[in-house]
């Protein structure tokens, strides 16, 4: 390769370098050096020691998982059937698709507003409820645990079920027949052909849920109880970084949270390869 | 192999809305027959074995095995368990299985002992030439070594029934040739029932006991490799099956002679001299001569395989040669004659392109066709 070609190949990789550089990168390695850093710029743990001696910081960590991972399994497993069934498309695919979308497009405060008052101690939910009798009074959907995890769900769901079927689409329809004149029952081919083919899948679409729900943090000040049961990680950052103005334990709590989601995404990806060793190439051969 | 004396396809349709994709075929099979279903794309060929697998449901007729009703458009067998093989065009293996579990994978849900379903892998690798490649995966093959996983993955089952979709037309030329002998000779090793869809008539006469030509749902003819070759039924089968040069014309003259009957047709610019070879008390001999009495225009047809460079005798031309393909052996020689007739031929001898040659049509080689059918 000639050099003026080589220079060539270069600056059209620039761009990418350095949106990544100043965009990722950057930011990331500038968060790590806070982290690790007293006020005056010298090495320190005791941002770490802050977070971790704390038992109210330390159990952040918990409450998010606690929410997010029941949150993203919900959404990926409610996700699963209805991709399945509608993998050679359906009648009104289009309706269906767009009323899934509009959560995602209204945005998390304008679901939460709308939450607080349809589900709120005398929304139409509760007065529903009450009228047939289900309950006797009313039941608290909101500005608790289930608030949150509602919210996320709507807004989870359709992202994760989106993401599956564009997956579950592009598997040859012909595997299914095969599978068929090989002698299988339809659940017998879902649960040897179909399921295992959408591993891959459902493993991206789950560490994607995942990680937008672990960073929750405008629905659990929204719809939860900030102060104690929903207090999340994320509200644990910026109460440190805009409440306490110090940025160093602020970063070392992102650190943390990079860390568990990353732990999370790899225990999935090892749940994948354990279940899908095949060549990522679905359908033709 | 399971055996059976009588599978009866009887006057099978399906309808996709307003169209007819497959307009009452109707076939018995012979036990280790080999039929092929042979058409241009669209023809209803590939619908049809989806109707006799059982993954297109149909809309009238009946597909029995002996006494047993497999499907006649109310109740059907489900294709699970019609033990019937089917080999897919883009071979359909399961890419999450390597080529030892995608080949047990029937034989697995025949709950079958471990050892039993290792033998029988074992057996139908070997069969199709691919021991030592049981821990591969399907992407890690060539696309001739997937073939032959498709095809171990239905036989180790010992289906009462193979198909086969187009299952050459996704290799190169070469690897298509080697396939198809090797399919012929499993075939005759096996003797399975095969119904083969094609649209390559090199393949179909290559390897079937008998061709179904089919053409927009409609079946135009059934019989032997040469019965469909030398005899096609109407002018579409012809066609088909190689008889490029087509010409209309009309009939002067037409007279029986001792074997046959002796025509004379005019066509545009030359008179085209017929001896259509039927014996007396040919049945078709007799039609032939009704149909001529009321119609005139036919079509004649010939190989330009048959197409003679020079010679002597009755129908020799003058044409001008407009396009020679160099083919090797043979050269392709596009030529015409009269005032606009095309004539295709291949001769041996080299020849020149813008010249004039002397070409002869054996009469005993055109064929004639009224209204599109045989004659």
């Amino acid at each position: 390769m000639s050099l003026g070609r080589r220079g060539g190949l270069v600056a059209l990789l620039a761009p990418a370098v350095v949106f990544i550089v100043f965009l990722f990168i950057y930011p990331f390695l500038y968060g790590l050096v806070l982290s690790f850093s007293d006020p005056s710029g010298s090495f320190t743990l005791a941002n770490y020691e802050r977070f971790f001696g704390d038992w109210w910081e330390r159990r952040t960590i918990w409450v998010t998982l606690w929410i997010s991972l029941p949150v993203t399994v919900a959404s990926v497993a409610l996700a699963v059937p209805f991709a399945y069934y509608m993998r050679r498309g359906i009648r009104g695919e289009k309706v269906i698709t767009f009323f899934l979308i509009v959560p995602i497009t209204l945005g998390t405060v304008l679901v939460s507003e709308g939450m607080l008052t349809y589900m709120g101690p005398t929304g139409w939910l509760n007065q529903l409820l009450m009228a047939i009798g289900v309950v006797a009074k009313p039941v608290r959907f909101t500005h608790n645990y289930w608030g949150v995890a509602i919210s996320l769900l709507i807004q989870g769901f359709p992202f994760s079920f989106l993401m599956l079927l564009g997956y579950i689409s592009g598997i040859s329809p012909d595997l299914e027949r095969a599978s068929q004149m090989l002698g299988a029952s339809r659940i017998q081919t879902f649960l040897r052909v179909t399921f295992p083919l959408m591993v891959p899948g459902i493993a991206i679409s789950f560490c994607l849920s995942f990680v937008a729900a672990f960073s929750v943090f405008p629905s659990a000040v929204l719809l939860g109880e900030p102060s104690g049961p929903t207090r999340v990680i994320s509200i644990s950052a910026y109460h440190w970084a805009f409440e306490e103005f110090n940025f160093n334990v602020a970063s070392a709590i992102s650190i943390v949270m990079a860390a568990i989601e990353l732990l999370v995404i790899s225990g999935v990806l090892v749940w994948r390869n354990r279940m899908y060793r095949g060549a990522s190439i679905v359908g033709k051969g | 192999m399971k055996d059976f004396s009588r599978f009866t396809i009887s006057e099978v349709t399906k309808r996709f809305g307003e169209r007819t994709a497959l307009a009452g075929l109707s076939l018995e099979l012979r036990r280790g027959e080999f039929v092929t279903f042979l058409g241009p794309s669209g023809c209803g060929k590939s619908t049809a074995l989806g109707c006799i697998a059982g993954l297109v449901p149909i809309t009238s007729g009946k597909i029995s095995i002996d006494d047993e009703c497999i499907d006649d458009g109310r109740t059907k067998v489900p294709p699970e368990r019609r033990e019937f093989g089917m080999v897919f065009q883009n071979y359909a293996l399961f890419p999450h299985l390597s080529v030892a579990n995608n080949v047990a994978f029937g034989l697995k849900l025949r709950k079958l002992a471990k050892e039993a379903v290792a033998q029988r892998v074992d057996a139908a690798l070997k069969l199709v030439h691919l021991d030592g490649y049981a821990d591969k995966f399907p992407a890690q093959m060539s696309g001739g070594e997937q073939q032959r996983v498709a095809i171990a993955r239905c036989i180790v089952l010992e289906p009462r029934l193979l198909m086969l979709d187009e299952p050459l037309s996704n290799l190169d030329a070469k690897l298509r040739i080697e396939m198809r002998y090797e399919l012929k000779a499993l075939h005759e090793r096996l003797h399975v029932t095969t119904i083969y869809v094609t649209h390559d008539q090199q393949e179909a006469l290559a390897l079937s006991d008998r061709i179904v030509v089919m053409q927009t749902g409609r079946v135009q003819q059934i019989g032997t490799p040469e019965e469909v070759y030398a005899s096609p039924a109407n002018l579409f089968v012809a066609d088909f099956m190689g008889f490029k040069n087509i010409w209309t014309g009309r009939v002067e003259s037409a007279r029986e002679s001792g074997d046959g009957i002796e025509y004379s047709v005019a066509l545009d610019g030359f008179t085209l001299k017929v001896r259509g070879a039927y014996r007396e008390g040919d049945r078709r001999r007799a039609a032939i001569m009704r149909r001529l009495n009321d119609r005139r225009e036919v079509w004649t047809a010939i190989r330009p395989e048959d197409v003679q460079l020079g010679g002597q005798g009755d129908n020799v031309v003058r044409a001008k040669v407009v396009q020679v393909e160099y083919q090797g052996q043979v050269s392709q020689v596009t030529a015409v004659a009269g005032r606009d007739t095309r004539i295709d031929l291949r001769p041996s001898a080299p020849v020149a392109s813008g010249g004039t040659i002397e070409v002869r049509i054996p009469p005993e080689k055109v064929l004639v066709f009224a209204d599109g059918e045989a004659g």
